[in-house]
């Protein structure tokens, strides 16, 4: 019988299979960042370990750090939040102690884990990635088996290059067609967990196929692996086609001449076999999907921009009332209510789901020659690195956001998360393109509304959230 | 690590689902470099009614009289009875261990985020999974009668009531030998090391890539 793609890489860095159903895997990459890393650290020392190895390591600071232009250029030592700083500092100081390659706050090659992984050739094809955060699901576009631990894993791994795991699931999601103008692979993405729900991934490894995602980029599909999580799946993938390499070739730290012929021979392997059989399968198509936009507090309450909010009488079950009471009540938002008559006081666009130089061309091309609605309080553009802000300079894209009224902002998670001063106050409405709207998520009291970068542009300028199809075509 | 055998104690509900690692601990609790002293700020926007900051003192600050965990009958507890999905969202290990330092030695509920339940083990904290039903039947009695308590006994993989329920429940075999012994997985691991290194060998033959790169 054939093998999946998880059943490839799964194969391929297995060192030993326990009895007990448990499995010893090699990791070929650890992506490693301040929050999440300095209690394993401290394990290791406690322990009077080392790290097994060291080239397999990668770190950069991005959750805690300062997105203002001024705070960021004092470096470490100029970080306001006294807690923050040591936690950063923490983060250099193991690196230069243990000789692991770190990529320190404002140097280039900085960013988001997620974006500096993929963008510098860290993570290449058929590879086993980690991280402390769970979504390193985004490397899977590149075909490899990336998924976000703990941090008692992250020690385990620095400590023996190995995990304990156990073998997942198998489901492919399958979206055919063609995805009309102005729905992004956000878009995709947001409608896959409206179908399936967030806990609809559990113990599975998700592989997503269909010709939606062969004609879409490596950075859409990255896009798409990355919210694997919000569909309740630590892994998502995309095999590897000839974008993959061609996406790989020339990065930094992947290997020319030869060898890289010898790793594209391997790579092209890197794909489900045509008689590969899935414990689950899903499918959409690609027809059906509009931008979408979510309501509610958790991803799975989402719908099509022209939509309107759920109301309580059609719900199924009890449960099912309460949970989209209490959203409602939260959100301040009324059963019934037109989505796009919802007010933004904010918009954020970023994160390790939507802060790459597509995401930024998109934000742009709907920002270009128009301004921001005077009751927006405030717009976030921030790339997910410093090789996008270097790359989106060039291309002049900053000074669109800038004339357009919006924030052009140093590299880092930013108000994805809120860790830092970039958050909403309580009962601000925010259009980001971000991965969560958790209660609080992005601030006190925060109402979060997930959508893609040209429908957070867009509303924007509309002060509401408003259907991005209206502004194709009528760009100024 | 810490071992789990067996437990009695005292439950306390968490009656929503899909509760998130923000609701378990907001981010703002992140930036500690330490693994210790979370409890008090465990589900931290629900039990107090200002703002949180890492390291303030939490023992004079609004109080959330709503909040169950806040209810003087629920003092003490050890279990937390929960809802479906629960932990979803990020990696922190920060839940379990706000959860741990609480007072918490075990959850029940239908199901938890992967990686939730995967950190859980690692800190000596025991998440059961019992039916939807099996978790309403809990439910129903806890709120009926103050000072509910629960035995939970990993052995045997059993929740009792004490109205004579047995609830059997599922985990991995590697998992709850951990567990039981209290075993230093790096330490387990580390016992494989030639093992590490043969395949190490062996995949530096095939994909030579993969290693050397980052310096
Ligand atoms: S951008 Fe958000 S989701 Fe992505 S790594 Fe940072 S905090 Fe996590």
């Amino acid at each position: 019988m054939g093998r999946t793609l998880y059943d490839k890489l799964w194969d391929s860095h297995l060192v030993k299979q326990n009895s007990d159903g448990s499995s010893l895997i090699y990791i070929d990459r650890h992506v490693i960042h301040e929050v999440t890393s300095p209690q394993a650290f401290e394990g290791l020392r406690l322990a009077g370990r080392a790290p097994w190895r060291l080239d397999t390591n990668i770190a950069t600071p991005d959750h805690n750090i300062s997105t203002d232009k001024a705070e960021r250029g004092a470096g470490v030592a100029g970080m306001t939040d006294e807690v923050s700083r040591i936690q950063v500092q923490t983060l250099d100081d193991n690196c230069d102690l243990y000789g692991i390659k770190e990529f320190k706050i404002n140097e280039m090659g900085q960013g988001i884990v997620h974006v500096m992984g993929p963008e510098l050739g860290a993570t290449m094809p058929g590879m086993t990635v980690v991280c402390g955060d769970s979504h390193t699901a985004t490397h899977g576009a590149l075909a490899c088996l990336a998924h976000g631990i703990g941090t008692s894993e992250v020690e385990h791994v620095l400590a023996t290059q190995c995990l304990v795991a156990k073998k997942m699931k198998n489901m492919r999601v399958t979206v055919n067609g063609t995805l009309g103008a102005g729905v992004t692979p956000k878009d995709v993405v947001l409608a896959i967990i409206g179908k399936i729900g967030t806990a609809g991934g559990n113990e599975h490894a998700i592989e997503f196929a269909g010709s939606v995602f062969r004609d879409m980029s490596i950075e859409g599909r990255m896009t798409v692996c990355n919210m694997a999580i919000e569909a309740g799946a630590r892994v998502g993938m995309v095999a590897v086609d000839q974008k993959t390499i061609d996406y790989c070739e020339g990065r930094q730290f992947v290997p020319k001449g030869e060898m890289f012929e010898q790793a594209v021979d391997y790579w092209n392997t890197l794909t489900s076999d045509a008689d590969a059989l899935f414990d689950t399968e899903v499918t959409l198509q690609a027809d059906d999907i509009a931008p979408q936009v979510t309501w509610g507090t958790s991803p799975e309450m989402v719908a099509p921009v022209t939509a309107s909010v759920p109301t309580l009488d059609e719900q199924s079950s009890e449960e099912r009332r309460k949970g989209l009471e209490r959203a409602l009540e939260y959100m301040g938002l009324e059963g019934g209510q037109a989505i796009n008559s919802i007010k933004v006081d904010r918009v954020f666009i970023g994160s390790c789901t939507n802060s790459r130089i597509e995401d930024m061309r998109a934000a742009a091309a709907i920002a270009r020659g128009r301004q921001v609605a005077s009751s927006v309080k405030q717009v976030l553009v921030v790339p997910g690195s410093q090789m996008v802000k270097a790359q989106a300079e060039a291309e002049g894209l900053d000074k669109i956001f800038i004339d357009a009224g919006m924030d052009w902002r140093e590299p880092g998670c930013s108000m994805c998360l809120a860790m830092n001063a970039d958050k909403l106050g309580a009962g601000e409405h925010c259009a980001s393109t971000s991965n969560r709207n958790f209660e609080g998520r992005q601030g006190n009291g925060g109402r979060t509304h997930l959508m893609s970068p040209a429908m957070a542009a867009a509303a924007a300028v509309a002060g509401h959230i408003v259907d991005v199809r209206e502004f194709v075509g009528g760009d100024q | 690590m810490k071992a789990f055998t067996t437990h009695r104690g005292l439950v306390s509900p968490m009656d929503r689902a899909n509760v998130d690692t923000d609701m378990i601990i907001p981010k703002q609790f992140l930036k500690s470099i330490k693994r210790s002293g979370f409890g008090p700020n465990l589900f931290d926007e629900l039990r107090y009614l200002d703002e949180g900051q890492p390291g303030a003192d939490c023992s004079n600050r609004p109080i959330n009289t709503e909040f169950p965990l806040n209810f003087p009958r629920y003092k003490g507890a050890s279990i937390l009875l929960a809802r479906k999905n629960f932990g979803c969202g990020s990696s922190r290990e920060h839940a379990p261990w706000a959860l741990e330092d609480y007072g918490f030695n075990a959850i029940i509920a239908p199901s938890y985020a992967d990686i939730f339940y995967n950190n859980c083990f690692k800190n000596g904290l025991l998440p059961v999974i019992l039916s939807e039903e099996q978790v309403d039947t809990l439910f129903d009695e806890m709120e009926a009668q103050e000072g509910y308590q629960l035995a939970i006994d990993l052995h045997t993989q059993t929740v009792s009531t004490d109205t004579g329920h047995v609830f059997h429940f599922e985990l991995d075999e590697f998992r709850k030998e951990c567990l039981l012994q209290g075993l230093d997985e790096i330490g387990l691991t580390l016992q494989h090391a030639d093992q590490i290194k043969a395949y190490e060998a062996d995949r530096a033959q095939q994909h030579p890539w993969v290693f050397g790169a980052i310096k």
